[in-house]
């Protein structure tokens, strides 16, 4: 069972306060209408299976009620970080020690400047 | 029975059972006798049964190996009564109590005469691994008649027939360091932790705390083990940052150290817990530790020797017969011969010669042996042959001798001339597994340590392994080790750990010890006797060696193949030896071979235990609405819709008689559709939605138009999910311009606030607007039926005028006295008000709605009416009439979707998908059977043919049944491939008993179709 802290409450808790939500990140196409049958069916359907990190939406169900990601270990299944809607991860594929603070304040940046996509 | 109650095995002093107390127990039907401090194994050895059990697949006798966990053959079933029957106890971990009951686990008719040790003996070739696979895989549909009777052949206990008395208790707990073990390394972990005041909690699966320290030959500060294990008990007792839980085993890891501690609280006071002054305590305790670091003092197993017909009572690990020597006071024999790769065994040897019994020979596989404990053995004059093992076992249901040869452990080769040796005893010692299982739980893989000649615990962070759990087996560092251990820990925790003195300990000479595993026999394996590898599962080396030969390479397929470490084993005797032979085979080393995963649990646990109090009216929580006391006190019968107990029909007493539910039903229904009929609604999930985006919010989640609903109005919504399947159903209300009030189904109330929570915080934060559950503030009461008006206006102020309030209206006022919502909205088809007041009202408005509703004919009644009513209209049940591929479109709801609507809503785009759009897809549609007598099942498949040959295509499935007694007859809601182009067409239903009925495909909508008495 997880021992998961929810950014919102600033708090670990328990798995059983949680429902996970599946991938994170997965942006609803702005246009769906503009999308193709195969592009729809890819964003309904079609999610990653990394051995590895994956970052994973979760809601604090049965506490405060909010949706954040987490990024988890699928092998050792360590949580790595949580983190509030609308932020990016530090612990990625390609930075499994974490991105340098600098690049993460950057990214933060431009995510906020984005209209709408906050997944 | 005379014999059997003297104790012909237990010496007159030492150990550390009381013999001034005396215990009385039952094996397989027989009295005997026993002391406080006993086990069930340490008993029956002291009483001289050799045949405990017989095995799972040959039924061959077995007796006693060891003293702990690791015990193979010795599972017993427990209990004396129906209730108090437990399976798969092992002997070697069952504290002995007055009047305990225990018999064997196979065996029939007994252990003694077993009838199906014919197999075993003509067995070998008739029954290779893989035997059952091969000889009953043909016919599959037989596979089930057969596995019945090679179960009850095999045997593998019972469980209780009647309710447990007991109780079960589970804990949450916390602590900064979990030490599981309570050995030496165990010990100074718990005390360094302790003492640097971190919160410590110590857990051991035995009887007493000490592990090997309660039966050691070392002196600790020149004084018996024991008497440092009590003084540092002592300590941590008094420490009010310690939890000591001995009779507690940590069976399972889990992730994020979240350890399950299993403690046994009463099961060494009797099978049942014992009832004080009317109270009876929890018989065990499931902790669910959340750790912060977590230390592994598992200490190790010893691993046996295989060599030919180990398997014959009187065959024990060389450890085992130490603890039975000096921690029971019971020598398992008279005469022993002991083999041996390592110098630690030699204890067995010293211990037997010093309780005054005859050993006959060490075998030692190494060729010059020169440690202390060697050296002591020699000083008794103890013969001790260099350079050999014990080949083979003689005897059937006792060792009666043995025949010992030099041998060749790394040619595999017996190189001289074997020697027969008359004993009743062997001890054998393949050296020495750390426990790793726990550390395996976290799916960390083990490493091979060929210094040890063992795998060591992989560790994921923030657990550590100490002492003979990571393979340190020398005493003095173990106890260093536990120090050294419980110091990182404390360090990864941020605290400073205090050091303690450790006690003093004699430096003793120790020899290398050499791999031995199997022992190598004059014939080849697949023709010398059975050398066991696995006991409990009846795996042979010869079996692990067909393995391999059939072609099976992987430790995991071996395992699979042979059944080794299988069940409640979990691989702690044989795993090793097991994966050495595989080794040897495919000429590969063992780590090549890799080892397999343990899972949990550790040892088995027992349901109760594993339930504890979430059984039974605890097992889900129950929610009641506030009308719940009436519809007790008027004899509804409740149906469990989710965690909502709700009533199912109202019988009344006919004649001296309850109605049956179709009477109740019956007369439900008449009554709504002739006169006034009253739900209690209250479970419909109700979540109140404000902010100025309200409704835009509303527009982009349902399929249908929400602009234009103005204040005072309510309108039907449709949702989907985006891949445009309905997800659920409910009306909503205006109830301000930026205030809406939505229903949804009683069941899915949680699932749709969280649907919309998840919609609003990850796609359209933008969007101002907030969800709150009020569920549970608001009680609904439905009236519904011709004569609902009347019966309102007499307890109501609001203008009930049918122009003034009409359908799909809401208005405010009082009803009863009281503050109320009154929504004009209709699951029946009849004129319906729901009134929603605070649900501390509800009683009050409830009955005085009955205290006039006696001129009206105002009859209660329940969901199974509801639901009669409601797919008379053919209205749906999101869950029951789709089930997550019905579109809008396939419910012939498209008078619910707003096509054209700006914002491309939730489920739109998925609905013009090729999928989607194609032809013959199941379509909702009404169906009238033939005979208006048959009420269809629920589920029953639909085809246009019943004389199509097998298979049969089946082109739907009725989804909705009920008797209508407004139409006298059977009627039913149904998915039919193409349905809505199918109307007046006969389809068939054939039915399990043989019978087939024809339907009639027709309009969903039965009763009313112009829906006008809703509008009266």
């Amino acid at each position: 069972m997880f021992h998961i802290y929810c950014p919102y409450c600033e708090e670990l808790r328990e798995e059983e306060e949680f429902h996970p939500k599946g991938q994170a990140h997965i942006a609803r196409p702005v246009d769906p209408e503009a999308c193709s049958d195969e592009e729809w069916g890819d964003y309904l359907f079609f999610r990653d299976n990394p051995r590895g990190i994956h970052h994973e939406l979760w809601v604090h169900a049965v506490g405060c009620r909010k949706f954040f990601n987490i990024t988890r270990n699928t092998v050792s299944y360590e949580i790595l970080e949580t983190y509030r809607m609308g932020e990016q991860p530090r612990f990625t594929a390609g930075h499994p020690e974490g991105k340098p603070a600098e690049q993460v304040a950057a990214e933060a940046e431009a995510v906020s400047r984005q209209e709408g996509v906050k997944a | 029975m005379s014999q059997s109650l003297k104790q012909p095995n237990r010496l007159r002093e030492g150990g550390r059972i009381d013999r001034s107390h005396t215990l009385h127990f039952t094996f397989n039907g027989k009295r005997y006798l026993g002391h406080a401090g006993d086990t069930l194994a340490s008993a029956l050895l002291a009483n001289g049964v050799d045949i405990v059990n017989r095995s799972f697949k040959y039924s061959r006798p077995r007796g006693i190996v060891a003293a702990g966990p690791e015990e193979p053959n010795a599972l017993v079933q427990l209990g004396s009564t129906e209730a108090a029957q437990v399976p798969n106890v092992r002997a070697t971990q069952q504290a002995l109590f007055d009047g305990l009951t225990a018999q064997s686990t196979n065996g029939w008719p007994n252990v003694q005469r077993d009838v199906m040790s014919l197999v075993g003996k003509l067995g070998g070739r008739f029954m290779p691994p893989g035997f059952y696979y091969k000889t009953f895989m043909a016919p599959a549909s037989l596979w089930m008649t057969y596995e019945k009777y090679i179960r009850k052949g095999a045997g593998l206990g019972r469980s209780p027939m009647v309710p447990d008395p007991d109780v079960y208790d589970h804990l949450n707990q916390h602590c900064d360091v979990l030490v599981v073990g309570a050995g030496p390394a165990g010990l100074a972990a718990a005390l360094t932790a302790a003492r640097s005041g971190a919160r410590v909690i110590l857990c051991d699966e035995q009887e007493e705390m000490g592990g090997s320290l309660l039966d050691s030959r070392e002196l600790l500060d020149n004084q018996p083990a024991d008497q440092w294990v009590a003084q540092v008990l002592e300590e941590l007792a008094r420490l009010d940052n310690v939890t000591l839980l001995a009779r507690t085993t940590a069976n399972g890891y889990h992730d994020h150290h979240f350890v399950t501690l299993h403690e046994r609280r009463t099961e060494h006071l009797g099978e049942t817990a014992p009832v004080v002054d009317d109270y009876r305590p929890s018989r065990s305790r499931m902790h669910h530790v959340r750790a912060g670091q977590v230390l592994l003092a598992t200490g190790a197993h010893e691993r046996p020797l295989v060599y030919a017909n180990n398997d014959v009572p009187g065959n024990l690990l060389a450890g085992a017969v130490s603890t039975y020597i000096r921690r029971y006071g019971v020598v398992p024999g008279n005469r022993l011969v002991l083999s041996t790769s390592n110098d630690h065994a030699y204890r067995a040897a010293l211990d037997w010669f010093d309780a005054g019994r005859e050993v006959v020979a060490i075998a030692d596989a190494r060729r010059a042996p020169d440690g202390d404990l060697v050296a002591q053995a020699r000083e008794r004059g103890i013969r001790i042959i260099e350079g050999a093992a014990v080949l083979e076992a003689k005897g059937s249901t006792r060792v009666s001798g043995v025949r010992v040869a030099t041998i060749d452990a790394a040619a595999f080769k017996v190189t001289g001339q074997a020697e027969t040796l008359a004993c009743d005893t062997i001890a054998s010692s393949g050296g020495y597994s750390p426990v790793i299982h726990l550390a395996s739980h976290t799916g960390a893989r083990p490493s091979w340590n060929d210094e040890i000649l063992g795998f060591v615990p992989g560790l994921v962070k923030g657990v550590h392994a100490a002492g003979s759990a990571r393979g340190i087996h020398d005493l003095a560092a173990g106890l260093a080790d536990g120090v050294a251990m419980a110091a990182r820990a404390l360090e990864t925790l941020g605290m400073t750990s205090r050091a303690i003195e450790l006690p003093q300990i004699d430096t003793r000479r120790e020899g290398a010890a050499c791999g031995l595993y199997q022992v190598p026999h004059e014939k080849p394996t697949l023709r010398a006797p059975k050398q066991f590898v696995d006991p409990q599962n009846d795996v042979t080396a010869a079996g692990v060696e067909l393995a391999t030969r059939e072609g099976f390479e992987s430790i995991e397929h071996i395992k699979r193949y042979t059944a080794m470490g299988f069940g409640t084993d979990q691989g702690k005797l044989g795993n090793i030896n097991g994966m050495a032979i595989a080794a040897r085979c495919l000429n590969k080393s063992i780590p090549e071979v890799g080892t397999t995963v343990f899972r949990p649990n550790y040892t088995p646990v027992t349901f109760g235990a594993i339930v504890g109090r979430h059984c039974r009216e605890r097992f889900d929580p129950e929610r009641y609405t506030a009308l719940h006391q009436w519809h007790v006190e008027n004899g509804a019968e409740f149906e469990d819709v989710g965690q909502w107990k709700r009533p199912w029909y109202f019988p009344t007493i006919v004649n001296g008689k309850k109605e049956t539910m179709h009477e109740a039903v019956a007369r439900e229904c008449r009554a709504v559709r002739e006169k006034v009929g009253i739900l209690d609604a209250s479970t419909l999930g109700k979540i109140d939605i404000q902010g100025p985006d309200a409704r835009e919010f509303l527009g982009r989640i349902y399929t249908n138009k929400w602009e234009k609903l103005a204040v005072g109005r309510a309108r039907y919504g449709l949702m989907c999910k985006d891949d445009g399947m309905v997800t659920d159903d409910g009306v909503t209300t205006c109830l301000a311009d930026n205030h809406f009030l939505m229903t949804t189904t009683t069941g899915g109330a949680a699932a749709i606030l969280e649907w919309l929570e998840l919609w609003h915080q990850t796609e359209w934060p933008e969007l101002n607007v907030t969800f709150t559950s009020v569920t549970d503030h608001w009680a609904t009461m439905t009236i519904t039926g011709p004569e609902a008006r009347k019966l309102l206006a007499e307890i109501s102020d609001i203008d009930l005028d049918r122009e003034r309030f009409k359908f799909m209206d809401w208005r405010a006022g009082k009803v009863a006295g009281v503050p109320a919502r009154v929504f004009r909205i209709s699951f029946t088809g009849e004129l319906t008000y729901e009134i929603n007041v605070q649900a501390n009202y509800a009683m009050h408005v409830w009955k005085t709605l009955f205290t006039h509703g006696e001129t009206y004919g105002l009859t209660p009644y329940g969901t199974e009416t509801m639901h009669v009513l409601r797919a008379e209209k053919g209205f749906i049940i999101v869950g029951q009439d789709t089930d997550g591929s019905v579109t809008p479109e396939d419910l012939g709801m498209q008078w619910c979707v707003g096509y054209d609507k700006p914002y491309s809503w939730v489920g739109k785009r998925a609905l013009s998908r090729s999928d989607t759009r194609r032809d013959g897809r199941k379509q909702l549609v009404g169906l009238r059977p033939k005979d208006p007598a048959v009420v269809l099942e629920e589920g029953a498949q639909i085809v246009l043919d019943p004389d199509h040959p097998v298979p049969v295509p089946m082109v739907g499935h009725v989804t909705s049944s009920y008797y209508s007694p407004t139409l006298d007859s059977g009627f039913a809601l149904a998915v039919v491939k193409g349905g809505h182009q199918r109307m007046g067409e006969t389809v068939y239903l054939p039915m399990a008993d043989g019978k087939t009925h024809a339907a009639e495909i027709v309009s969903p909508i039965f009763v009313d179709p112009k829906g006008e008495r809703q509008h009266v």
